[in-house]
């Protein structure tokens, strides 16, 4: 799986998944939490204070679609692909296993390792 | 109210043309300006996107001009209302007198476009969304249609009726591309394969190639020209997101605040609206947007469009060319719904002509769900 390289903002993010953390970007002005990571806060504008702190692993499904036709060949289809809405309260992607599934389902964090010693998180019942 | 009129529109080839981007481009301006009774030399404004990385001027020196003025904002399917909005204030500033929108693609005989859509690799998006393989843009609109069914209680078969009387509409268009093809079911609509659930193939827009242009300049000079001017009434626009995560509710999108710019600025409400062209990138991308024009409360899009409403003779003229779902879909499909208004208001839609449209409107959605912008047009009668 191609999963770009990560940049100077989400470097600190990717290396907690090498563990099998899951972090979010937490601003130390305000206490806002937010995802993807950025170089400022978006509710109180700090560019210093920024952080990653541990968040829970838990969510529960937003949205859904099941995908019947892939994005690029040689992918396998069918998969399904969620908006799991964090504990914490940012709003990620995720696969999910089999299609059978409704809105406001909870769900876990889980891992799938990258060749490159990084993991990608992937929600699970 | 402005002081700035449409005063030209034409489509370029539409379907499977063979031709190159450019030539269509051409077409469409020439067509557009002809149709105005006016020449290349009496442009000095040019809107476009979509022709290279430098559309503006790729276009223009392709054309022979050098413009006074140029726009290519890129938003994708609302570029041509914003393109208008900018216009419009570039020709009251006094920096232009004669602007023309375009836009023109050859996807379909190119065979360009991909389901996973073009992701660059510095975004956040392609470390934290792309490695999941969501389509793009298409999974985007089916979480939104799947979310509106879930707080609801909508249905697949409520939702295929913006698809099937899209294609009641295009059969009364000789330029449709499903002219001819016969009338579409909510039944064809549901056995259609399922692309990214709940839409199947028969939800999703064409692919064509095809394309058009608008001309704008001043009021008073419009009324000198061939046509009777289609005013500029009002204009609105949101920018509201590029992920997939960013949008808290999918249900509402950008189109609330941008038409009730777009209204108050024309000084009309919903219930003053003749003809509604509105993207219909997806089905779902028609229902959300005319919900969050207001022309229905939240929750009851799919009840409004049901028993005929949408279709030719009922209470609601929507997307009256066929739309993207069943007349042409070259991509940023907003400049197309800009022609098709200008014609109703005109009088020239034949046998789709809405009786006695007086006031139009024209709503543009760009990306997933991302940008939408809105221009309400009007003629005396």
């Amino acid at each position: 799986m191609n999963v770009p390289p990560p940049d100077d903002v989400t470097a600190g993010w990717w290396d907690a998944t090498r563990e099998h953390r899951y972090t979010l970007q937490t601003c130390g002005s305000c206490g806002h939490v937010q995802h993807p990571p950025r170089a400022l806060c978006t509710a109180c504008s700090s560019t210093v204070d920024l952080g990653f702190v541990g968040a829970s692993g838990g969510g529960v499904v937003d949205a859904f679609t099941v995908v019947h036709r892939a994005p690029a060949p040689g992918v396998a289809v069918p998969y399904t692909i969620a908006r799991i809405r964090l504990a914490e309260g940012p709003i990620v992607l995720s696969t999910l296993d089999g299609e059978d599934w409704r809105i406001g389902a909870p769900v876990r964090v889980g891992w799938l390792d990258l060749d490159d010693g990084r993991a990608l998180p992937v929600f699970h019942r | 109210m402005t002081g700035v009129a449409i005063v030209g529109a034409a489509e370029c080839d539409l379907g499977s043309t063979g031709k190159s981007t450019l030539t269509l481009q051409t077409q469409a301006v020439t067509r557009a300006l002809a149709d105005a009774g006016l020449t290349l030399a009496d442009v000095d404004g040019l809107a476009t996107t979509g022709v290279s990385r430098f559309s503006t001027t790729q276009l223009a020196e392709y054309l022979g001009l050098e413009p006074r003025w140029v726009d290519s904002t890129f938003v994708g399917g609302s570029a041509a209302e914003m393109m208008v909005a900018r216009a419009t204030q570039a020709i009251e500033a006094g920096q232009v007198s004669t602007v023309v929108i375009s836009f023109a693609s050859n996807q379909r005989s190119a065979r360009s476009r991909s389901l996973g859509g073009v992701v660059e690799e510095h975004t956040p998006e392609a470390q934290f969304e792309t490695p999941y393989g969501p389509l793009y843009p298409l999974s985007y609109y089916a979480m939104a249609a799947q979310q509106y069914f879930h707080r609801y209680g909508g249905t697949r078969e409520k939702l295929a009726e913006i698809a099937v009387a899209a294609r009641e509409w295009a059969l009364l268009n000789p330029a449709a591309f499903r002219y001819g093809a016969g009338p579409l079911t909510v039944d064809d609509v549901l056995a259609a394969p399922m692309v990214s659930s709940p839409l199947t193939v028969a939800d999703c827009c064409l692919v064509t190639d095809g394309g058009g242009a608008v001309v704008l300049t001043a009021l008073d000079r419009a009324r000198d020209l061939r046509h009777p001017p289609v005013r500029v009434l009002g204009y609105g626009e949101r920018s509201t997101n590029t992920s997939m995560t960013a949008v808290e509710d999918l249900t509402v999108t950008g189109a609330r605040e941008s038409g009730r710019e777009a209204f108050a600025r024309a000084g009309i409400t919903p219930a003053d609206v003749d003809v509604l062209e509105v993207y219909d990138s997806f089905t779902i991308t028609a229902a959300l947007s005319i919900e969050a024009l207001g022309f229905c409360g939240p929750g009851e899009v799919l009840d409004l469009v049901q028993d005929g409403r949408i279709r030719p003779g009922g209470g609601l003229a929507l997307n009256t060319s066929g739309g993207g779902l069943s007349y042409c879909h070259p991509g940023q499909f907003g400049v197309l719904l800009l022609v098709e208004a200008v014609r109703q208001l005109r009088g020239e839609a034949g046998a789709r002509q809405v009786p006695d449209a007086r006031v139009a409107v024209a709503h543009g959605t760009g990306g997933i769900l991302s940008t939408h912008a809105t221009v309400v047009l009007g003629v005396r009668r």
